[in-house]
């Protein structure tokens, strides 16, 4: 288990121009596997453009308290990129006059900003009604500053998504880091207990599944119901909705794909599974990425390859939507991993 | 023809049967993906079955491919391995049961 960011190890992935190269050659070069723009040429569905705006996911900086092996943000402890209240403020700004209803707010861990709670609670004053906070559980119980979160959390109404990649220890740690599971499990309690995830309530706890290796996720439908069943059995823990996630071969999945030797079949079953249905709801169509820095993206995974938007707007201090929604959606073959199977994006299924 | 009986990359071909017997081909595909949808069995409790009898079978496609689809599916590794000792068990039953036969045979055989 890594406990350092590529980044702090000075890795070649880090290097996000490596990463573009790496997905544009091989067997996409020699045409063994087709680029994600031919696919869905095929079908009509080039170039993707933005629909109506609906979510605005705001990285509030890379730092975490977790190194998980799977990262697309590379994120950890040795992060030190983490949004200032000046770009929060150009968030404020935006956030105002959008029509997107919903903020996403994510990281690293975006809990350990320490401007996090002032910026929840001057959103909710500028508007927005229906908050994410991607949590990653353990942040809850790693420090005593944090113990409060759930009631936190429950006062601004935030819909609370977090991840936990299975129902059992072992295969728990092994993604997100010893003792993660035991910590995850005494949150889920917490947030329980203060009414989060209890069927019928309105406190929304949902979990994300991402396969822990190079494998895609099965059925959401199936894989909820286990969750579910081992989790209430075993801890009597109860949840809304599990999303499963895809893997996107980035960051440091990809390092470890290629390391591992299955990056090529990796994306052959990325292929395999291309679903065009999919590609109609991918989640760059309603959402717009913002990043610590205040950059604007189409999406996290183009944040982390810095494909920022195809648009004279790039920054939120310049924000304009009706600008930004008259844009082509930068794609590569990364993209592959939202399209797989029934879709993915960051609120689960997509077809 | 390689130089192994063996190629991990032909897994991804076994589609083109279809392409010297496609009617035969696709009667076996379908058939072959409605087995294995949700019914009175769990899509997942015939992955399992699936992975106990890749092992019985020795196939080594089947090993792959269901070692992956059980995994897809959240199975453990105990659950894994569970599966492939029932397989087992059942193999070395069917050789030991057998012993009967050949008992019988003895007894029959001898004074």
């Amino acid at each position: 288990m890594a406990t350092k960011s590529l980044k702090a190890r000075n890795n070649d992935i880090a290097n996000t121009s490596r990463q573009m190269e790496i997905l544009s050659s091989g067997i996409f070069e020699t045409g063994e596997l087709p680029t994600f723009a031919a696919k869905i040429k095929e079908t009509g569905q080039f170039p993707l453009r933005p629909k109506k705006l609906e979510i605005l996911q705001i990285n509030l900086g890379y730092m975490c308290n977790q190194v998980c092996e799977h990262c697309h943000v590379d994120a950890g402890p040795d992060r030190k990129e983490i949004m200032t209240v000046e770009t929060m403020n150009q968030c404020l700004e935006v956030i105002k006059k959008t029509e997107a209803h919903t903020l996403d707010l994510t990281g690293g861990a975006p809990e350990m900003n320490p401007n996090f709670r002032w910026f929840v609670e001057e959103a909710s004053k500028a508007g927005i009604k229906d908050f994410i906070v991607r949590s990653n559980l353990t942040i809850i119980r790693a420090n005593k500053k944090y113990y409060d979160l759930p009631e936190f959390f429950k006062k601004h109404n935030v819909h609370v998504v977090s991840s936990m990649p299975h129902w059992t220890r072992g295969k728990t740690d092994k993604q997100r880091g010893k003792g993660v599971f035991d910590l995850s499990i005494k949150a889920l309690q917490e947030l329980n207990a203060v009414g989060y995830g209890i069927p019928g309530s309105d406190l929304k706890l949902d979990l994300v599944y991402n396969p822990s290796g190079a494998f895609l996720p099965g059925d959401q439908q199936a894989l909820e119901n286990d969750f579910k069943k081992a989790l209430k059995e075993d801890f009597d823990i109860d949840f809304h909705s599990l999303f499963a996630i895809t893997n996107l071969p980035i960051s440091r999945f990809l390092d470890y794909l290629i390391a591992s030797d299955n990056y090529e079949d990796y994306m052959h079953s990325l292929l395999d599974a291309y679903n065009p249905a999919a590609v109609e709801n991918v989640m760059c169509t309603n959402t717009l990425s913002v990043s610590w820095d205040g950059w604007l993206f189409d999406c996290d995974f183009n944040q982390m390859l810095n494909l920022k938007v195809a648009s004279k707007v790039k920054h939120i201090k310049d924000y304009n939507e009706e600008l930004l929604q008259d844009r082509n959606i930068i794609i590569n073959q990364h993209c592959y991993g939202c399209t797989a199977g029934a879709g993915s994006s960051c609120q689960g299924v997509v077809a | 023809m390689s130089k192994t009986y063996y190629d991990s990359a032909d897994l991804r071909k076994f589609g083109k049967i279809t392409e010297w017997s496609e009617e035969l081909g696709n009667k076996f595909f379908d058939y072959y993906g409605k087995v294995f949808e949700e019914g009175a069995l769990t899509a997942r409790e015939k992955s399992l079955i699936a992975l106990a009898v890749a092992h019985t079978e020795q196939c080594p496609y089947c090993i792959d491919a269901y070692t992956k689809d059980t995994l897809q599916r959240g199975v453990t590794k105990e659950e894994m391995m569970e599966a492939i000792h029932v397989g087992a068990a059942i193999k070395s039953g069917a050789t030991l049961v057998h012993g009967v036969q050949m008992m019988n045979k003895v007894n029959k055989l001898e004074m």
